[in-house]
């Protein structure tokens, strides 16, 4: 789960990462009254779950309350790449002296943690990489181990931070990395890492993502996607426990596994059409599982065909046959089905479709004839 | 011969008091795999099906002489099973649980390869493995297998399944079928089982499955350039998946270019494998390959 930023930067309080001090507002009127209790020159900042705010117009300095009301008035309800700003974080500005870049993830090629560190942030750390790859220090930490106090160090000095921010770096990067741990987070990511004019070290920004199954820790964690914008569709899929990610093809998709959903994508584009989403009903789907899926696919217009695709392992296709055979009883079905079952009791769910009377109902019994079926009634061309 | 469980294999399960720790040790058992034990912390003494119970993985050892663990336990505490096999000297660990935090994971593969350097471990996250007609230990549906000289590695649960499935059609059999489990640390990784079935004499040719995400198939394609003779044949999932969302599988996330399909793909053609565009012409193609 990707935190907005203004969550990230609670967390960074919570475990004694400094973040400037500031608070959430939806409306210009509480932008005002933050602003007015921070006092000084504040920035207002959109929070949206992508980068390029500062680009689209999403920060703004205001140099006194009424200066963050219009500010907060313009930033509230813009669309960032698709993304509309419900909300901003407004925080104390800071005189910035110098901008850096640190974070904190998993290497999954060395299996070890990644912590990476440059003087040159603030910019595009990617292009950085790319160009001045000797500017991003990255150092191997041993997760059994954890950073020492030594190996921390060596990233500030290796990185050839000002000397003056050395001590707040090091003790930042120890707090961050204890954040990353703790919190079960896939990547902390500050950029920029400040340095003020006063001396102090600071994250003045925050990409935190969280690995959801470490919630088990967090009881309070799940509470962070109430901040955040989800399509109606996906809220609906997630809340029945179904992994669905909307794409903008026209050929609904239900599979069990993620790998077999990935590869009916694969297919039915190889036959020449589009998927219109990806739908992962998990290991040992049972008949309500189908119909759920079914129903969440109905809320999508753009769905002018379904192309169920069932390989039995723990997942019983007699199971999956019943649920499509209650869907065509129970629902009103918008377009047609086509179905592939294979692998654990799928004899007896052919079966079970044999028993469904209408036409809506096609069976296939290859993946690639289900594609071609399907793309062809989307009313697509094959290829 | 098979790789890594045959017929003298000794499963001990860790949460076989569970629902589905029983389901599927049973259903092992009844496929012939030799399952010798079970623990639960205060259940030592009782037995399950004629399945005897110990407090810790250590006395089962001990009792049963048993060389494989198979665990089922939930996510909170799955990472501390895979520690406590390792440390009672089982030569296979086999984890089917599903969620486990990257933390854990990365904390208990390093943790392996510094106390017990040794021990395999497939998963987490993963189907287990199946050597047809000698040992079954996970959750695979063994009525698609058959003994044979194809040996498959994959790290997608039912891609695992449709794979089998066509090569058994085709008349192809399986020395070993193994899901290495899709999730950021895995245990195992391609290369390690790569090397078992080069090893392995009665392995005539290999199956690989891979997906989106990491870099585990170009690393198996340099590997096979120079160490593997045997025919391998390929599939990727996720050519078409959009970039920067997760599938389901942690592991399935693209960063930049390198992790795509399509680059993996391109450095398996390069390494000499034969590499599908669809997972159901497995098996018509490692029948050229084996009989042509």
């Amino acid at each position: 789960m990707d935190l907005l930023e203004y969550q990230g930067k609670s967390l960074f309080a919570r475990i004694g990462v400094p973040v400037p001090e500031g608070m959430a507002a939806t409306t210009p009127e509480e932008a005002r009254d933050v602003a007015r209790e921070l006092g000084g020159t504040v920035v207002v900042k959109a929070q949206v779950q992508v980068g390029g705010r500062g680009k689209a117009g999403g920060i703004k300095l205001a140099a006194n309350p009424d200066e963050a009301y219009d500010r907060a008035g313009e930033i509230l309800g813009m669309d960032i790449k698709g993304h509309t700003v419900h909300r901003v974080w407004i925080e104390r500005a800071s005189k910035i002296k110098s901008e850096y870049y640190a974070s904190f993830t998993l290497d999954r090629s060395a299996k070890k943690h990644l912590g990476m560190i440059s003087a040159k942030g603030g910019m595009d750390i990617e292009a950085v990489a790319a160009t001045e790859p000797e500017a991003v220090v990255k150092v191997h930490i041993d997760p059994v181990i954890g950073l020492p106090n030594w190996q921390a160090t060596e990233m500030v000095y290796r990185a050839k931070l000002d000397p003056e921010a050395a001590r707040g770096a090091v003790a930042l990067l120890k707090k961050l990395y204890q954040a990353f741990v703790e919190y079960d987070c896939d990547l902390v990511e500050v950029n920029p890492m400040i340095l003020t004019e006063d001396g102090q070290v600071m994250a003045l920004d925050s990409k935190v993502s969280l690995d959801e199954n470490g919630f088990f820790r967090h009881k309070d964690f799940p509470e962070f996607a109430k901040e955040h914008v989800i399509p109606p569709v996906e809220r609906m899929a997630k809340d029945r426990g179904l992994n669905f990610i909307k794409l903008d093809g026209d050929v609904g998709i239900i599979g069990n596994g993620a790998g077999l959903v990935m590869s009916t994508l694969d297919v039915v584009s190889l036959v020449g059409g589009k998927a219109a989403n990806f739908l992962d009903v998990g290991g040992g789907a049972g008949a309500d599982t189908i119909t759920n899926a079914l129903e969440v696919l109905m809320q999508d217009p753009s769905v002018k065909t379904v192309l169920i695709n069932i390989f039995g392992g723990i997942t019983r296709g007699d199971l999956v046959a019943q649920g499509v055979l209650e869907a065509f009883q129970s629902l009103d079905l918008p377009w047609p089905i086509v179905v592939r079952l294979d692998g654990t009791n799928a004899v007896e769910g052919r079966e079970i479709l044999a028993k469904v009377q209408s036409e809506k109902l096609i069976p296939a019994a290859t993946m690639r004839e289900a594609a071609e079926k399907a793309v062809q009634l989307a009313g697509g061309e094959v290829s | 011969m098979a790789i890594l469980i045959d017929e003298n294999t000794k499963v001990v399960v860790q949460g076989l008091t569970g629902k589905e720790g029983q389901f599927h040790a049973l259903r092992n058992r009844a496929y012939g795999t030799k399952v010798v034990a079970g623990t639960r912390p205060g259940k030592g003494g009782e037995e399950v099906e004629g399945i005897p119970i110990f407090d810790t993985v250590a006395q089962a050892v001990e009792a049963t002489g048993a060389n494989t663990s198979l665990i089922f336990v939930p996510p909170p505490f799955a990472a501390d099973a895979v520690m406590e096999s390792a440390a009672a000297g089982v030569d296979v660990i086999v984890c089917i649980t599903e969620g486990i935090p990257a933390q854990d994971e990365a904390k208990v593969y390093n943790y392996l390869k510094e106390t017990a350097p040794d021990t395999v471990l497939i998963g987490p996250n993963c189907p287990g493995l199946i050597s047809p007609g000698k040992s079954n230990v996970g959750i695979m549906p063994d009525s698609i297998t058959t003994p044979g000289p194809v040996g498959v590695v994959s790290r997608s649960g039912t891609l695992t399944y449709q794979a089998v499935h066509e090569l058994t059609t085709h008349g192809l059999g399986q020395t070993t079928c193994i899901g290495i489990g899709g999730d950021p640390v895995p245990g195992t990784t391609f290369i390690d089982v790569l090397k078992r079935f080069q090893a392995d004499p009665e392995t005539k040719g290999i199956v690989m499955i891979g997906e989106i995400g990491g870099d585990a198939e170009e690393r198996a394609a340099e590997f096979i350039q120079e160490h593997v003779t045997k025919p391998v044949v390929s599939y990727i999932a996720g050519v078409t998946a959009p970039p920067g969302k997760k599938m389901g599988h942690a592991g399935a996330i693209i960063s930049g270019s390198k992790g795509t399909a399509a680059a993996k793909m391109e450095a398996l053609a390069a390494a000499g494998v034969t590499v599908l565009d669809d997972p159901t012409s497995i098996g018509e193609a490692m029948k050229g390959l084996l009989e042509g």
